[in-house]
């Protein structure tokens, strides 16, 4: 059986780890390597590096602390944050991602989906949608959340399945940092109408969010990062949660 | 010496951080003459399967890699290209086993495939497979990502994962060896995998 996916979820700025509520408020967590090695040991099945530096200078630490991460875990990790060109894309893969995931580029230029997936294949290109509720449905916002944009979630995902993204990355802005549980109801919507693997992001602050976004959400992996980093649970104890209740997770 | 097989296709990169860390002798290359000379061979995959064969026809690898005789590794798309033909962009492939890849049915599963699953190895049959596998628990899970499979049905076929229907997830016939998941990123059970093949006599 195929085991629903603990993806522990690192935002690196400047080369640090970070962690913000609403997407603002930074906190330092550590080490991008040593936090990825550390839950590489305790048993994640796969990681998530979002890079939400500011500046371009800074950006350039990135292609080295992917080289790093890759040379210390073996288990799969994507990368994103920033990403707008294909050469970024090939750049970030050659140093050893396995996945990247574009967002706000994606929005401006579809086409960067469906040339990426073409060159390197739709399996190593997971689209990140960060998603707000209106009165009817969900709108996208871009760059990081700060702009809206006039493109309805549901319509954008199914687009961008079929330019290629190998999985969607979903974040609900309305729960991201809350700590009160993913939006469930934005997980039904979306798994019940794209055909490639969908990872839950924001608002998980328990293992029975976890739950939840996986059984009632219909995802196949639950991304969260608050409840990992401050040693709240570890990921055995969130997984042993998960096994008690029927889900098959990877032991 | 062992060769990782260089064909501008496939994510090297972290095959051979998992070969350095197993303190392995090897290099990459895509040139005949090395590869000739191995006295082992690794083929990643990760690309599409039209690509990877136009490249290593570029480079004059294709009967190089029909004629090897020594042991032999094709990790994804490095399995499915053992095969006869791909679906994938129709592609005739090296020809080494007997059979077809197909593409997994979207009405029955997303695609592509990826995540955690289980490898489950068939019977003594397979006593060649049963190398590979020195210390591995039946029904352990590793990591795959894939929009292709080659049927479970087949002789060469060594062990089965079921993702809608089953698919083969290791083939061996001889000196070949072929495994679906991907060993350098299945965690400490996919470096056993790898070092058991490094000590493939």
């Amino acid at each position: 059986m195929l085991a629903k996916r603990i993806i522990p979820c690192l935002d690196v700025a400047g080369g640090r780890v970070v962690k913000g509520i609403h997407f603002v408020d930074l906190k330092d967590a550590g080490d991008p390597v040593e936090l990825g090695y550390r839950y590489y040991r305790e048993g994640a099945d796969e990681l998530v590096f979002l890079d939400i530096t500011a500046t371009v200078e800074e950006r350039k630490t990135v292609v080295n602390w992917v080289r790093r991460v890759a040379d210390s875990i073996f288990i799969p990790f994507t990368v994103g944050g920033g990403i707008s060109t294909i050469e970024q894309v090939q750049e970030l893969l050659r140093a050893g991602a396995d996945k990247v995931s574009i967002n706000s580029a994606a929005v401006r230029h579809p086409d960067l989906l469906r040339e990426s997936a073409l060159a390197f294949g739709s399996q190593c290109i997971v689209l990140a949608v960060d998603a707000k509720r209106t009165n009817n449905g969900w709108r996208v916002f871009i760059n990081g959340g700060r702009v809206e944009t006039d493109r309805d979630a549901l319509k954008w995902i199914r687009l961008g399945e079929e330019l290629g993204a190998g999985e969607i990355l979903l974040t609900s802005m309305d729960r991201d940092g809350t700590q009160n549980g993913y939006d469930l109801e934005l997980l039904q919507t979306v798994s019940g109408s794209t055909r490639i693997p969908l990872i839950a992001s924001g608002g998980a602050g328990c293992p029975q969010h976890l739950l939840e976004g996986l059984e009632a959400g219909g995802a196949d992996a639950v991304l969260a990062a608050s409840i990992f980093h401050y040693d709240r649970y570890s990921i055995a104890h969130v997984k042993e949660y998960l096994a008690r209740n029927g889900v098959v997770v990877r032991r | 010496m062992i060769v990782v097989i260089d064909y501008k296709a496939g994510n090297l990169y972290n095959v051979g951080n998992a070969l350095k860390y197993l303190q392995a002798d090897f290099i990459f290359s895509g040139d005949p003459a090395v590869v000739s000379q191995a006295n082992k061979v690794i083929l990643p995959g990760v690309g599409s399967a039209g690509a990877a064969m136009e490249s290593l026809a570029e480079q004059g690898l294709v009967e190089v890699l029909q004629r090897l005789q020594v042991p032999f590794l094709g990790i994804c798309l490095g399995l499915q290209l053992l095969f006869e033909v791909s679906e994938e962009d129709n592609t005739p492939c090296l020809g080494l086993l007997p059979g077809t890849v197909h593409k997994f049915d979207t009405s029955q599963v997303k695609v592509p495939h990826i995540g955690w699953n289980q490898v489950r190895q068939l019977g003594e049959s397979c006593q060649s497979a049963s190398i590979l596998f020195k210390d591995i628990p039946g029904q352990s899970f590793f990591y795959f990502i894939h929009s292709y499979f080659a049927p479970a049905a087949n002789e060469v076929t060594a062990a089965v994962t079921q993702y809608g229907d089953c698919f083969a997830s290791v083939v061996t016939k001889e000196n070949f060896w072929g495994v679906q998941f991907h060993p350098e990123r299945s965690g400490e059970i996919g470096l056993r995998v790898l070092n058991n093949f490094l000590e493939v006599r």
